[in-house]
This record gives structure tokens, C-alpha cells and sequence, in this order.
């Protein structure tokens, strides 16, 4: 090493171990408090899903006899002139099960309701937009022109059109309604991530360092895996983040409607009710229980907003040129 | 410029088309048909509905059927024009009535804007004027005043806008307002007060609002940075002309491009709120149509729907191009 180096390296510290994209992105992450606080949120809940059974204080299915419209502990007199009863923290419902058990259990629905459809989308829309940004062609133009179909169609529409026609098929009672609502989900969201991957496969493939994979005949399959895929996987992680929370409000407006999942009786089932659903049930009793709706509500826009915020924080942190746009 | 907007308004042609064939072959894929009593059960006696399948034309081939619902049928020697006149067929349900009378028809000595599509129309309208009219001021306001208590609280107001669903800020208000503080009727007897508009219109706009704020507001802290603001200044231009005609010209154009968007979205949104709230419009009707079975009700209504959300991202694309030179001149 030469003294020039030498001098270099101790100024600027070089020495110090180089980090990664994704470190670097890590560490600028953990520095923006909304996107912790939505984090925090997130692990909350998904501790609440999994533990349901544990947490709940009561059985969600019980029906406890002449317990029904009880108000939340606190309330000395409902409307319907009755008290709180301290076994019953936020009340009771119409027919008098808890609604606490009831919104623990519904978090197991709306979490995975969350994850399943993305994760789904995400292998399929990935390869097909990879593929139609990097071959072009025929699938690139057909892929297009299923993009302006969607984009004319509100996703609601497609949702209520498939939910709603296909519930009484055999499809439709899988898993109480939840394999038909994954689907229906998964259908409609795919082009936006196909899209999304195209768009910046098309602006790398242009790129020198493409260019000189090509140059030394890597084989295309490898260039797509070990070129592309990287630089493409943060707008991924940050559609991902933005995507979740719109699956969460959709499987609640479905539930709302009444056409999303099919709350259950049955003791053993797993995913015995959904925020959504409870909304429906507390709608019919807005004045005299307004809690059996305020309190899945409260869940819904607290999940929703706590992936904003880290899909707000992971925007940020992975390009920070965009920061503070949309 | 014609060019790009002709070659928009054929390109929905096909759209409209497939979304017609997609909504029709999944109605009829799923069990049960309009002539059920009863929902749950989906029982109806065969006598009769082979009758009121002969009456309606159900007893026809499937592509038939389709057929003569999109461009028309030969009906007693006559040429009968479907859905391309403006013909949306007999509603299977509400007996007597054509889809079109369902959602276009007022009441004797009503003006037009009683009409079930009006009620959708002025609440979309009214939220959108709502967003604009509050965002875009909101978010000139906090890039002025960047980093100041005003720019903070109506960040705040915008995130909390942007994060939570629409229909979940209409919740709480139904339950703050209606039903701990007793001031309004959640569910009004008429729609003719003013005042019972407030809600929906809010909970409707209230999302489109905050985005709207956002992005006014990022739009303005790059314009004025630019050259060209500094130049105005350095001339000694009042800062109101600096503000109206250098900064807000500019910056409101990316402003103006989601507004088709968020029309659309406005649009499409209407099912929830519309629900929510028991307005007499489109969207809630639809609801009702797709589990009864409406058959020509649910197409009528979906095409209506891809219309309207057509024409509103069309306006937006042309007046895009009146705003900003550089699109007219690719």
C-alpha cells in the first residue's frame, strides 16, 4: 500500500466493511419513526392472529343466554338500559357472544387475507412481467391489453361481480368463502404487479450492464435471474407493502356487504369470523351496541394505516431519490 | 391530439364489449336465476319458469341471448336494437320496468337529477368538488408555509386521509355523530335537505381529499424551486402573480391527471357508501340486482359503469392535453 492510500483510507475509512443495498435500506428504515410504529402494528397483530385461541378471554362462539347488547364494561347504562359486566370487556353482541373474542379471531381472516392472495400474485405476476418486459412480443401485448381492460374496471366491480355470482358453487363454500375471496383478490391484482415488473425490466434491459451479461453469452434465463430479478425487487417490496392493506380493505367492504367470508358455528374451524363480517353484525345494531362495529373498524384502519406508513418508510428507504412523492 | 383522442374512444369499444361477455357468461355460471322466490333456496316451479324463460328469450341459445342483448333481436318480424341504442332490456325483477327507466326514470314533475344515476352522479361530483376544493388550497398552504404548525397539521390530516379506508372514516362518523352525539339521522327520510348530503359527501371525498393535498403539496415544493420562479421574483413580480401564475400553472398538472382516477374511484367506491348510508343510487341498486339475479339489471348497470368511468378518464386525458403543450406535441 502506498502512502497516498494509506492517507486516503484513513481519511475516508475506507476500511470499513462495505454494506449492502439492503442494509443501507434497513438502516434508513429503522430511522423513520412512523414506519417502526407501523411495524410494531403489524408484528402486534400478527402475534393477536396467531394466538387467537390463547388471547381471547372468552370462546368467540359461545352464546352467553340473556347476555345479548350488553355495552362495553365501562358503560353504566346502554340505550337498551343495561350495564357493563366486567367478564365482557367490549360488550356483547346481538345474541350475546363476546366481541373481543370475536375481533381477536377476526384478525386470524384479515392477516391472512393480507398475505395469501399477495404472496400468490407475486410468483405469477412477477414471471409473466419479467417475461413480457424482457422477450416482448405477443406476451407483452396481450398482457397490455388485459391491463387496460383492468384498468377501466374498478376493482370493487370485479370483486362484487365474481364474489357474489360464484358463492353458492362448490368453490365458493371452500374454506367458507376464504379460497373464493383469495381468488377473486388474486385475479383482479396480478396485472398490477405483471405491470409493474414490466415497466422496469423494460427500462434495465436497456441498461449497459445488461448489455455486457449479454456480451459475454450468459444465457437469458440467467440474466433474468441474476441481473434483473435484484434490481426489480424493490418497486416489488414496496408494491407489496401498498398491496396488503388493499386486500385488508377489501375483504372488509366484501364482509360489509355481506358476500365475503362465511362466519362459521363451528367450534373447530380456524378462521371462525373476519373484521368485515363483525362490521355486518354490529351495522343491524348501531345504536343500542355501537361497539360490535366501532371496534373491528378501529382494527381494520389501524392495520391498513400501519402498512401505509411502512410502505411509506420502505419507499424511502430503498430509493431515496423518490422520497416524498408518490 | 384528435387523433390520440379518437383512437381512445374506439379503443373502449372492445373493452366495454368484453366486460359485457365476462359479466354475462359468470351470471349464468352462477346457480339460482331470476325467477327464485326465495334466495336461500333457489326453488322455482318448473312450469313457470319455463314460461317466463319463453317470455324473456332465456330459452334461447346462450350466444343468442348474448347476442341479442349487445346489438338487438328479430322479435315478431321487427328488428328490436339492444344495448348499443341505449336499450338495456326488461328488468327480470322489478316487473314492468326496463333497466333503463330503473336507473335514468324521475319521478312525475321531477327534474332529471332525481334519477337514481343522478343521485350517483351528484354525490361523486359534489365528493370531488370536495377534494379539490379543500386539497388543492390545503396543499398550497403547507408548501408555502413548509415546516410550520400549518404544514404539520394538515400533513397529519392528509396521511390519516390517505391510510385509512374511506368507508372505515364513515364508520366512525356514523357512530360519533349519529349515534353518541345524536346530531345527525343515520339514515335520512329524504334527500331533498341539504344537510344530509354533508356526511356522504365527506366520508366519499375525504380520501380523494388528503391525496389530492399530498400531492399539491410535493407538486409546489418542486415548482418552486425552479429557475423560472426565481426569475418572476428577480424581476419583481407581485408574489400573488409569482404564486397564481407561475407556480400554481404548473403545478397543478399532475394535480389534474388524477383527477380521472379519482372520479373513477369515486365512481367504483359508491357500492360501500352508497350501502352504508341507504342512498337512493346506482351502486346500491346494483348490490340489490346481483343477488337477486337481475340478469339485464346487472349488465345494464356494469356497462353503465365501464361508461362512466371511460368518459371520466377520457375528459381528464383531453384536458391534459390543453394543459400541457409538451403532450399535444407527441
Amino acid at each position: 500500500m502506498t502512502s497516498a492510500q494509506a492517507t486516503l483510507s484513513e481519511t475516508f475509512d475506507l476500511k470499513r466493511p462495505s454494506r449492502s443495498l439492503w442494509v443501507d435500506a434497513w438502516y434508513r428504515l429503522v430511522r423513520n419513526k412512523a414506519a417502526l410504529v407501523g411495524m410494531g402494528i403489524i408484528i402486534f397483530f400478527s402475534l393477536v392472529a396467531i394466538f387467537a385461541s390463547v388471547l381471547s378471554p372468552l370462546s368467540p362462539l359461545e352464546i352467553h343466554d340473556g347476555k345479548g347488547f350488553l355495552p362495553p364494561a365501562w358503560v353504566k347504562m346502554s340505550p337498551t338500559g343495561k350495564s357493563g359486566d366486567p367478564r365482557f370487556i367490549l360488550g356483547t353482541d346481538t345474541i350475546g357472544r363476546d366481541v373481543l373474542s370475536r375481533v381477536i379471531y377476526g384478525a386470524r381472516v384479515s392477516m391472512l387475507v393480507g398475505l395469501t392472495p399477495v404472496a400468490i400474485i407475486l410468483i405469477i405476476g412477477t414471471s409473466i412481467g419479467m417475461f413480457a418486459g424482457y422477450k416482448g412480443g405477443m406476451v407483452d401485448n396481450l398482457l397490455m391489453r388485459i391491463t387496460d381492460f383492468f384498468y377501466v374496471f374498478p376493482d370493487q366491480l370485479l370483486y362484487i361481480i365474481l364474489m357474489i355470482t360464484l358463492r353458492d358453487t362448490a368453490i365458493g363454500r371452500l374454506m367458507n368463502g376464504l379460497f373464493l375471496l383469495f381468488f377473486a383478490l388474486a385475479l383482479v391484482n396480478w396485472v398490477g404487479v405483471a405491470r409493474l415488473v414490466r415497466g422496469s425490466v423494460l427500462a434495465l434491459r436497456e441498461k449497459e450492464f445488461i448489455e455486457a451479461a449479454r456480451s459475454v453469452g450468459i444465457p437469458d434465463r440467467r440474466i433474468m435471474s441474476r441481473h434483473i430479478f435484484p434490481n426489480v425487487l424493490s418497486p416489488i417490496v414496496v408494491w407489496v407493502a401498498f398491496t396488503i392493506p388493499r386486500m385488508i380493505i377489501a375483504e372488509a367492504v366484501l364482509g360489509f356487504l355481506g358476500i365475503g367470508l362465511k362466519p362459521t358455528s363451528d367450534p373447530k374451524a380456524f378462521f371462525i369470523t373476519s373484521w368485515g363480517v363483525s362490521m355486518l353484525e354490529g351495522r343491524t345494531a348501531i345504536n343500542d351496541q355501537p361497539w360490535i362495529l366501532f371496534a373491528p373498524s378501529l382494527c381494520v384502519g389501524l392495520i391498513v394505516m400501519a402498512f401505509t406508513f411502512l410502505g411509506d418508510g420502505l419507499r424511502d428507504a430503498l430509493d431515496p431519490r423518490m422520497k416524498g412523492t408518490f | 391530439m384528435i387523433r390520440f383522442i379518437i383512437r381512445r374512444v374506439f379503443w373502449t369499444i372492445p373493452v366495454l364489449f368484453f366486460a359485457a361477455l365476462a359479466t354475462f357468461l359468470l351470471m349464468h355460471a352462477a346457480p339460482g336465476g331470476p325467477w327464485d322466490r326465495d334466495p336461500g333456496r333457489r326453488q322455482v316451479d318448473p312450469a313457470t319458469e319455463a314460461m317466463l324463460n319463453k317470455k324473456y328469450g332465456l330459452d334461447k341459445p346462450m350466444w343468442r341471448q348474448f347476442v341479442a342483448y349487445v346489438f338487438g333481436d328479430i322479435e315478431e318480424g321487427k328488428f328490436v336494437c339492444g344495448a348499443i341504442c341505449g336499450n338495456l332490456g326488461p328488468s327480470y325483477r322489478q316487473r314492468g320496468r326496463t333497466v333503463q327507466e330503473i336507473l335514468f326514470s324521475v319521478p312525475e314533475g321531477k327534474p332529471f337529477w332525481e334519477s337514481r344515476f343522478g343521485y350517483s352522479v351528484r354525490l361523486g361530483v359534489l365528493a370531488l368538488l370536495f377534494a379539490v376544493l379543500v386539497g388543492v388550497p390545503a396543499g398550497i398552504i403547507s408548501a408555502l408555509k413548509q415546516n410550520t404548525w400549518i404544514d404539520y397539521l394538515s400533513a397529519l390530516i392528509a396521511n390519516i386521509g390517505v391510510s385509512i379506508p374511506n368507508f372505515v372514516i364513515g364508520l366512525y362518523l356514523i357512530i360519533i355523530f349519529g349515534v353518541w352525539l345524536h346530531l345527525i339521522n343515520v339514515v335520512p327520510r329524504s334527500w331533498s335537505d341539504p344537510r344530509v348530503w354533508f356526511l356522504p359527501v365527506l366520508v366519499m371525498g375525504f380520501g380523494t381529499m388528503a391525496f389530492t393535498a399530498r400531492l399539491t403539496r410535493s407538486s409546489m415544493l418542486e415548482v418552486m424551486r425552479q429557475d423560472y420562479v426565481r426569475t418572476a421574483r428577480a424581476k419583481g413580480l407581485a408574489e400573488v402573480l409569482i404564486i397564481v401564475r407561475h407556480m400554481l400553472k404548473n403545478a397543478l398538472i399532475p394535480v389534474v391527471t388524477t383527477l380521472g382516477p379519482s372520479l373513477a374511484f369515486l365512481i367504483a367506491g359508491s357500492f360501500i357508501i352508497e350501502t352504508m348510508f341507504s342512498f337512493p343510487g346506482i351502486g346500491r341498486e346494483y348490490i340489490q340486482a346481483i343477488s337477486n339475479r337481475d340478469y339485464s339489471m346487472i349488465m345494464g348497470t356494469t356497462l353503465l359503469f365501464g361508461v362512466m368511468i371511460t368518459v371520466a378518464n377520457l375528459s381528464v386525458d383531453i384536458v391534459y392535453g390543453f394543459l400541457d403543450p409538451r403532450i399535444r406535441v407527441q
